[in-house]
């Protein structure tokens, strides 16, 4: 076991050394820390609740006196508390909806990719049947017909993002099989089970690390894309997609119901795929050959 | 070249079928027949109407059915827009949305191409990192925020073009800016990748080792090489206009399919909604397969 | 004395890295003239190929480069890019290592020729394809006009470093930079482009200057010869004092460490156990290979068509051959890493075939393999203790961290390593040092046989003999079976104790390491030994380079009867009809209807 912990322990000092040694990446650590810890601590920052009016304020600009920092709607709802909450929905869906992906994908790809022969080639004949689908639209049918359900968004945006992470996890494993040092391992006795465990897994740990980087701002952008439609979560929650539907209807009279939601959600994004792009570098065993 | 042809086609069929079989099953397990919205109807009558429009029969009967008449184009009646076909429609909305789609989609080729080419040959300067965070910032802000921010700018603040609506080239220009800039921005991230690896590979070094040019070896060697990733993203590059396509005519009210479609879903038109979804979605497998043709053009190394 | 056609005054070439500046070439002289062949050899990170890529132009943006590199008057280190691309290609051309990468596979051959011919000879595209077919006919490529219109991944290996040649000489260049342009190739090829290059040399009166590894490459094709290490010429010389009497200690060094086909300076074990360790019987392994037709069923690759050997304690049996002839198939049948199609394995006696899979996993600890990559074949997550732990862990679970940390700092030291070395990760290794790594891991299993597979091809050959005699004192001390593959027969013949040469997954000769040697009996044999060229200049120039023509034929459709045939000088009409059985003849086993 001791040698699993030290894998993981180097893997993610590489990770941390090489994200932390460019300013451009630790700023949005940072950044993302930041917006992370906003929204966990939205209740203690601000007097005015979700869904609160406060009639003396209908559409008013930003104002530290008023503490709407952020400025209101035209129903009189502070936005600063709104954004925060809204970015709880959309970092809680990024999340959950990207484990979805991660467990079908890390599994079916790792099962084609070590099976190979025939077990591959008809599981991968489904992801390719499953990618040339409208899947965008599909999800969104699953939400007209079956109601705005938030359990339903994390299972519908994982379940079409698993696509791509079971062709990195499959491609991945069949080169690795073929590697020299999982050959020595099968030389040596070791049990398909402890070669999985051992030699594969950690090996597959930092492409998968990074695909799940990528594939969080990925969610994110579908919740936000289906709440910005008006399918997605329903009031009075609320996330950035929704807030920035509500925001590009009164973008002449209040812009800050546009500005402040579109800030949140593209910093957020630009974050995930700045990180994403960093790990990529540093622990993509393609690109290691220019690191020595 | 016939062969892989024959052979994908084939390929497709099931594909399609999956794609029939999502789109039936959909419709059948929707909450709500197609009559529930009307007034308490006799048993009789609904009788009638079952039989009308063939409910009567067994599930397998209905999607054979269904199928046929899919493959005559007939998509059945909508049920929001009552004297319509869901052909019609489609037929009405169709080119303007292929109209914006593929003005679109050509900018972007032509525009990501470029500026990724660019920051590739101007890597790590500071050229090369403004464009690249710019196109970081485009494939990190959602269409649907871009869209509003430009009819901010451009239409209410500068007034320079119009937010929106049907008529000249004009009305067009913020649409199709919108619905191409995170894609211009995915294609230049791509180009500016593949191209730096084709820049760095043997057989360009070979080129520099024989005297060419830079603009001979990047027309002759590196262009065609670094371009085959672009190709190959243009299935999923369609697929996500389309996506794009549907928030686009919503914001910048274009009558095209995209907006039925949100229409559609909002009032609970299945009919049209699901023809929808099963034109493009056949649209997006035929493109997917000329890419695949045009990909194995370009390569040599892959066979026919 | 006319002037030099090439001269380099103190060319120093530095780059700038993570961990600061490291200095390539220091301080680098010398002068070539017109039609001189110069040698520089050096053993990897020894500066040979930056001090050239220096010359073209072609180091990356992190290099500086100072000094002068007069080429005909003009210092080519101080032209501009438009100037240097006048030069480049015209007066001075460049063969790389790998024509796979080399050439683009994204244009056909005449395409990518004639940019070149167009861009310096000024010519119409018509016109230009015409000097390219002229170009192509020179360097003795059959059916000019078709391989004109194919894609390098068409050609093969050998066809591919003829065409990078062929593009090189296009514009009669004055200078022709070779690097390792033979390295990347098959024994009997090399020796076919070598053969064409000195040829090309006298008909083009073009000067080269030869980048290699290879001693024996430089004794038959240089006038001169330049040793560089670190950076820095050591010695510099014409070539048969060079050789003959070696001024520099590092020279020396690297003269002693080549191996040498006609001589032998290595003990082997004596074996004094006659008990068979190992025997394989008429071992065949199919693949699968899909077709590119539609609907047509997948060819069947016949790595191996039935193979026999036997290998007693303490014995090393040498499998030589060229790429593709099914020696790292062999390698993996016998250890039962992959199916075979037809035939047994026996080890001490028993048949594998027969084995569960639960029995096989308990006798896998009696033989095991070591890898031609050394870092490849060691996991990167894992340190090295885990690594030489883990067959501990398989096959004596109940002993403690502590006892099996014991037995692998005990096991690093036999290898020449140091057990504080025990925490680190392979990449902090070098290539030896991963490679002893690899024979520490085989040895923790205290096995009986070891499967060599290529274990020194990717070593400088200082390395190569360190690794070689390490392994011949383990063998020695443990009384270990080896089977030794390789494509070099030199390092073979160090080694093994009978050698056994294959062809087109037929073994076509087997006998003792100094017979096969002094008295081969086999054309494909006495090709390959020919083909090895021998670093001593007054043997290697007296004899030239010649070897057997052509390429390999396909695996996939062996010819006929004997599968030499398509390349066999001696081939009569019965070779193409009936199959030579492997059969005594003096003290060898030899497959060839004319061996007497
Ligand atoms: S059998 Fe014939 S073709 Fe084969 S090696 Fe002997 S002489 Fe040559």
């Amino acid at each position: 076991m001791t040698g699993v912990s030290q894998q993981g322990h180097s893997l993610f000092r590489i990770a941390m050394r090489s994200l932390l040694s460019s300013k451009a990446t630790t700023t949005a650590l940072a950044l993302m820390a930041i917006v992370v810890l906003l929204t966990l601590a939205a209740p203690l920052l601000s007097p005015w609740d979700i869904d609160s009016t406060d009639w003396d304020n209908v559409a008013t600009s930003p104002s530290i006196e008023t503490a709407h920092y952020f400025g209101t709607d035209d129903v009189g709802r502070d936005i600063f508390v709104r954004t925060l909450y809204g970015g709880r929905i959309s970092l809680l869906v990024g999340l959950s909806a990207t484990m979805v992906s991660l467990v079908i994908g890390v599994f079916w790809g790792a099962i084609a990719g070590y099976a190979g022969g025939r077990t591959d080639q008809l599981m991968m004949r489904f992801v390719d049947v499953m990618y040339a689908m409208p899947f965008m639209f599909f999800v969104i049918l699953l939400m007209v017909f079956f109601g705005r359900n938030i359990f339903l968004i994390f299972v519908a945006v994982g379940a079409v993002n698993w696509l791509d992470m079971a062709r990195i996890v499959r491609g991945q494993t069949l080169s690795m099989k073929h590697r020299e040092f999982v050959e020595a391992a099968r030389a040596g006795g070791v049990s398909n089970l402890n070669i999985i465990r051992r030699h594969i897994i950690p090996n597959l740990l930092g492409v998968v690390i990074v695909y799940v980087t990528l594939t969080i701002p990925q969610v994110i952008l579908v919740e936000s894309f289906l709440s910005f439609l008006g399918l997605g979560v329903q009031e009075p929650m609320t996330s950035w997609g929704a807030l920035v539907n509500d925001g590009a209807a009164l973008m002449e009279s209040a812009p800050w119901t546009l500005f402040f939601p579109a800030l949140f959600l593209a910093a957020t994004l630009f974050c995930f795929n700045f990180i994403g792009d960093g790990l990529r570098d540093a622990l993509d065993p393609r690109d290691s050959a220019g690191e020595s | 070249m016939l062969r892989f042809t024959v052979k994908r086609f084939f390929g497709a069929i099931p594909t399609l079928l999956v794609l029939m079989v999502l789109a039936f099953t959909l419709i059948r397990v929707a909450p709500g027949g197609p009559f529930d919205s009307e007034k308490q109807l006799s048993a009789e009558i609904q009788e009638r109407l079952n039989a009308a429009y063939h409910l009567d029969e067994p599930l397998w009967q209905q999607f054979i059915r269904y199928l046929g008449n899919l493959l005559q184009g007939d998509f059945g009646p909508s049920f929001a827009y009552a004297d319509y076909t869901v052909s019609e429609l489609i037929a009405t909305g169709f080119p303007v949305s292929l109209k914006l789609g593929s003005l679109a989609m050509l900018l972007a080729i032509i525009a990501g191409v470029a500026i990724g080419t660019m920051a590739a040959l101007k890597q790590n300067t500071r050229t090369d990192y403004v464009v690249m965070t710019a196109a970081m910032t485009g494939v990190s802000v959602p269409t649907f925020v871009i869209a509003p921010l430009l009819v901010l700018v451009f239409a209410v603040t500068l007034q320079w073009f119009p937010a929106g609506g049907l008529g000249d080239w004009r009305n067009l220009v913020l649409p199709v800016i919108a619905l191409a800039l995170p894609q211009i921005a995915y294609i230049a991230r791509l180009t500016r990748g593949s191209m730096i690896e084709v820049l760095r590979s043997d057989y360009i070094r070979t080129a520099r080792a024989q005297g060419l040019t830079q603009i001979e070896i990047l027309f002759h060697h590196a262009l065609k090489p670094a371009i085959l990733p672009v190709v190959s993203y243009l299935g999923p590059a369609t697929a996500a206009i389309i996506t794009g396509s549907v928030v686009v005519e919503q914001i910048f009210g274009v009558p095209g399919l995209g907006r039925f479609f949100v229409q559609g879903a909002l009032n609970r038109d299945y009919t049209l909604v699901m023809g929808i979804v099963v034109f493009y979605g056949v649209l997006i497998i035929c493109f997917n397969f000329f890419v695949d043709i045009a990909y194995r053009w370009l390569d040599p190394r892959v066979k026919l | 004395m006319t002037m030099p056609l090439l001269e380099l005054k103190s060319l120093n070439v530095s780059f700038a890295g993570r961990d600061g500046i490291t200095r390539a070439v220091k301080d680098l002289s010398y002068t070539l003239k017109t039609s001189e062949t110069l040698g520089i050899v050096g053993e990897s990170g020894s500066g040979k190929t930056q001090s050239v890529m220096s010359l073209m132009g072609l180091l990356p943006h992190n290099a500086t480069v100072s000094g002068k590199a007069m080429l005909n008057g003009t210092d080519l280190l101080a032209l501009s890019q438009s100037e240097l691309n006048r030069v480049r290609g015209k007066d001075i051309a460049m063969v790389f290592q790998d024509p796979m990468t080399s050439l683009n596979p994204h244009l056909t051959v005449g395409a990518q020729m004639s940019l070149v011919a167009r861009r310096h000879l000024g010519k119409s595209k018509r016109d230009a394809l015409a000097e390219c077919r002229l170009m192509l006919e020179a360097v003795r490529i059959p059916e000019v006009a078709k391989r004109m219109t194919q894609y390098p991944h068409e050609l093969s290996g050998g066809m591919r470093q003829r065409v990078m040649i062929a593009t090189a000489l296009l514009c009669k260049p004055k200078l022709l930079i070779a690097d390792e342009p033979t390295t990347a190739l098959d024994v009997t090829v090399q020796a076919q482009i070598l053969e064409l290059m000195c040829e090309l040399q006298t008909d083009f009166a073009t000067a080269i200057l030869l980048i290699t590894h290879d001693m024996g490459v430089v004794a038959g094709t240089c006038d001169r010869v330049l040793v560089m290490s670190k950076g820095e010429c050591v010695e510099e010389n014409f070539v048969e004092p060079l050789f003959a009497t070696p001024q520099h200690p590092y020279t020396r060094a690297l003269l002693a460490a080549v191996p040498r086909l006609n001589e032998v300076n290595t003990e082997l074990n004596q074996p004094t156990d006659t008990a068979q360790r190992l025997e394989a019987r008429g071992l065949e392994v199919t693949y699968s290979v899909d077709s590119k037709r539609f609907l047509a069923a997948a060819h069947q690759l016949k790595a191996l068509r039935g193979v026999d050997l036997n290998l007693i304690a303490g014995e090393t049996l040498g499998v030589v051959g060229e790429s593709g002839c099914g020696k790292s198939t062999l390698a993996r049948a016998v250890l039962n890493l992959i199916p075979s199609s037809a035939g047994d394995v026996l080890l001490m006696g028993e048949s594998l075939q027969k084995l569960t899979t639960k029995q096989l996993r308990a006798m896998r600890s009696d033989m095991q393999i070591i890898f031609q990559d050394p870092l490849a074949s060691l996991n990167p997550r894992m340190t090295i203790a885990d690594i030489l732990c883990e067959p501990l862990d398989t096959y004596h679970p109940n002993l403690s961290r502590a006892e099996k940390l014991r037995r692998a700092s005990i096991m690093i030291e036999k290898v020449g390593l140091s057990p504080e070395q025990l925490t680190r990760y392979p990449h902090e290794f070098s290539g030896g040092q991963c490679q002893r790594i690899g024979i520490a891991r085989a040895l923790m299993f205290e096995p009986k046989l070891i499967v060599c597979d290529e274990p020194v091809s990717a070593l400088d050959v200082s390395v190569q003999a360190k690794v070689v005699q390490l392994l011949i004192e383990l063998q020695k001390e443990l009384n270990l079976s080896l089977v030794f593959i390789a494509h070099d027969l030199a390092v073979v013949r160090q080694i093994s104790h009978r050698v056994m040469v294959m062809y087109l997954g037929k073994v076509v000769e087997l006998a003792d390491r100094d017979e096969i040697y002094s008295s081969p009996r086999h054309p494909y044999t006495r090709a390959l030994i020919s083909a090895v060229p021998i670093p001593d200049p007054k043997i290697q120039q007296s004899l030239g380079f010649a070897a057997i023509s052509g390429d390999l034929p396909s695996p996939l459709h062996p010819p006929a009867g004997c599968a030499f045939c398509t390349r066999c000088p001696l081939a009569e009409p019965r070779c193409a009809n009936e199959e030579p059985p492997l059969r005594a003849v003096g003290r060898s086993m030899v497959a060839c209807h004319l061996a007497d």
